[in-house]
Parts: structure tokens; sequence; C-alpha cells
């Protein structure tokens, strides 16, 4: 039985593609990559088996590997930390040509014994799929196989077991409840810790951003209403500045100067001092 | 098109594959190299099931497919494990024994 011209077209593009991400999992430097370039492989064996007369393997293939396993992969990857990079240090020495060498050797003594193969002409599965393709595979399955798909039940539950048993961890310390976190924060209420949450950053008439910090009752800014990175980068903006953006988008906009906001004796009477440093370090 | 073709790409990934493990130094990547051959098996399993015209070579494809699966939780969790105790994913770095 020879293939049809549509599968050779398929299989030219589906192979070269394959071997290419193949590669990509031998050459790329980051783990990420070399998952996307499994699970790319892994989608297009699922398209080949679709095309040799295995549409359930194909299905299996999609759901059980690209869809659990690989995540799974993905999951660890998350877990130990993407930048985790390879190390090109050689612990045994020459170990990387041995390699080489190894991998050319295997490939060359495969193909080798498969070109000199005289294999006989596919027979096709045109017979054994009569009845469907999944119904062919269960008559099998559960006819000559049914120990061993008893024992591959067993050893799924057997793994499963095992990857509880060896990702459990012990608590070394007391558990952390909301009571004991309660306790914690009046007990550092005499070294200066704020009992109650943070205040929010400002909300003005046409300023709402993070990097503006709150007026307290008293007018003052409250210095700890903005996120501590901003304030660590020097990205905070004050009150003041916010006012005077909105006075030269005014006055670009040929609008009448609000004038009175700034006038306010209190806000730039405060925020000048730090105002003053902030432009500093902006120029 | 032979059907070879397909033998012939199993066995390129295979070699691939078995290149990764000899030659990347990150448990993960290893075992991604570990589930490319078994990949490549599975497609020569495939194949030979069409070349025989008989279905059980797809049932083997399937006891890899389960087998591979109940593998990678173990494996992955072993890595998980090692990771948490010496904060490294090399297979390098595993040399307590020869100390």
């Amino acid at each position: 039985m020879t293939t049809t011209s549509g599968e050779a077209a398929l299989f030219g593009i589906l192979a070269t593609l394959m071997v290419i991400a193949a590669l990509g999992l031998l050459f790329a430097k980051r783990a990420v990559h070399a998952a996307m370039c499994v699970v790319f492989v892994m989608i297009c064996l699922a398209i080949l088996y679709v095309a040799n007369e295995a549409p359930f393997l194909g299905i299996v293939q999609v759901v059980v590997y690209t869809g659990a396993v690989m995540m799974l992969f993905l999951f660890v990857l998350m877990l130990v930390g993407i930048d985790a990079a390879d190390s090109l240090t050689e612990t045994i020495k020459g170990q990387r040509w041995i390699g080489i060498v190894f991998g050319a050797g295997l490939l060359v003594v495969l193909v080798s014994v498969l070109a000199s193969t005289d294999l006989p002409a596919a027979v096709g599965l045109e017979d054994a799929n009569a009845n469907t393709n999944p119904t062919g595979l269960a008559k099998i399955l559960f006819g000559d196989y049914v120990i061993g798909m008893e024992v591959i039940g067993v050893l799924l539950v057997t793994a499963a077991l095992a990857g509880l048993v060896l990702t459990h961890r012990q608590r070394l310390g007391a558990r952390t409840t909301q009571r004991s976190m309660a306790a914690e924060r009046v007990a550092a209420l005499p070294e200066g810790r704020l009992l109650t949450p943070l205040p929010a950053p400002g909300v003005y008439a046409q300023n709402n951003a993070m990097d503006t910090p709150a007026l307290g009752p008293d007018g003052q800014p409250l210095e700890h209403s903005v996120p501590r990175v901003l304030r660590i980068r020097g990205q905070q903006r004050t009150a003041a500045e916010v006012l005077g953006s909105e006075e030269t988008l005014r006055s670009h906009l040929g609008l009448p100067a609000v004038g009175t906001a700034l006038d306010d004796p209190q806000i730039p009477a405060i925020d000048e001092p730090s105002d003053h440093t902030s432009t500093e370090e902006r120029d | 098109m032979a059907v070879t073709n397909y033998l012939i790409l199993a066995a390129i990934l295979f070699s691939i594959g078995a290149t990764t493990v000899l030659l990347r130094r990150n448990a993960i990547i290893v075992f991604m190299g570990i589930e490319l051959m078994l990949n490549a098996t599975n497609l020569a399993f495939v194949t030979f099931a069409r070349i025989h015209g008989d279905l059980t070579g797809q049932v083997l494809a399937f006891f890899v497919m389960v087998v591979a699966a109940a593998e990678v939780v173990v494996g992955l969790a072993i890595i998980v494990t090692i990771f948490r105790t010496r904060r490294s994913a090399s297979v390098d770095d595993v040399n307590l024994l020869s100390r």
C-alpha cells in the first residue's frame, strides 16, 4: 500500500517542522522555549497519528501529552524558576563530545538499519478499523491485554500517591492565623507600626494616580499613602505638581486659569519643600 | 512515499531526544528529552501497526503514553524535592554521594 500524495505533502511539511522544533529542544537556552518546542512536536505527532489511521491515539496524544504532561512541565518550571540557566561547565571531561558522537552514532545506526531492512508492504488498517478505531482498540485492550490494563491502573494510582508523598512538606513552625497576625501588629505598636491599613493614594478632581499622596485632615500630604516602591524610586508627585500640570493644560487649551486653587495658601506652602526635591531628582 | 519514512522520522526524533539527555544539564530539559524519545517510539509503534494491519501496536503506544504520564508525575516530584533542598535544578549539583 502506498500513501496518497496529500499524505506525502503533509508528512514532508510536518517532518521538517518537527525536526527543527526537536533541535530547538536541544539548543534552546531557556527551559520555557524548549518546553514550547516539545509542545509543538507533540501536536505535530498527533496529526501524524491521525494520518496513520490512529485517530484515537491522536486525540489521546493532544489530551494527555500536550494537555497534561507538558502543562505539568510548565508548572514545575514556574516553581523551579524560569531563569534557571544551564551550566556550561563540564563535570566529566570531554562529556559533550562523547554525547554528540553517541547521538550521531545512534542516528546513523537506526537509519542504516531501517534503510537496509526490507519491510513488507503496508497492509493498512481498513479492516481492523472497520468498526471504528476506538472499538477495535478496546477489543484488544480489554481482551488480550486486560491484565496489563489492570496493572496500568495500579501504576497510575501508585504514581499519584508517590507525587503526593514526594512533594509533601512537614510544617516547621506554628501556623500563622489571622488572630496571631493581629496579636503581632498590636505587639509592634510601640515600635511605631500602624494598627490600621495604610491610607489610599490621593484622589483629586482631575487626577487619580498611585503616585500622588493623599492629603490628611490637616491638609498635610500623607507620605505613606504612596506605594513604598514609588517613594524609593523618587517617582511620587506632590499635590502642587498635579495642580500645576492642570494649569499648564488649561493655558494650552486657552481656558481661563482656575487660579484660586494655586493661590490657596495651604497647598503650595506645604508642598514646596518636597516639590523642590522631586524636581531636582528629575533634572 | 513509503511508510518507512515515518520510521526514519521516529529514528531522528529518538536520536535528538537521546542527545538532549546526554548534553543538557538542566534536569527538566533532560526530562523533556526522555519524553521526546517516548514519543518517537510511539510513532514507530503506530507506523508498525499500519504496516502489519494489526491494532496491537496502537494498544502498546497507548500503554507507553500511560506509563509516560505516571513517570512524569514521579520524576517532576523528585525534581521539585531536589530543588527545595538544593536550590538548583541542574543534574551536576546532585553530587552529595561523591563527597
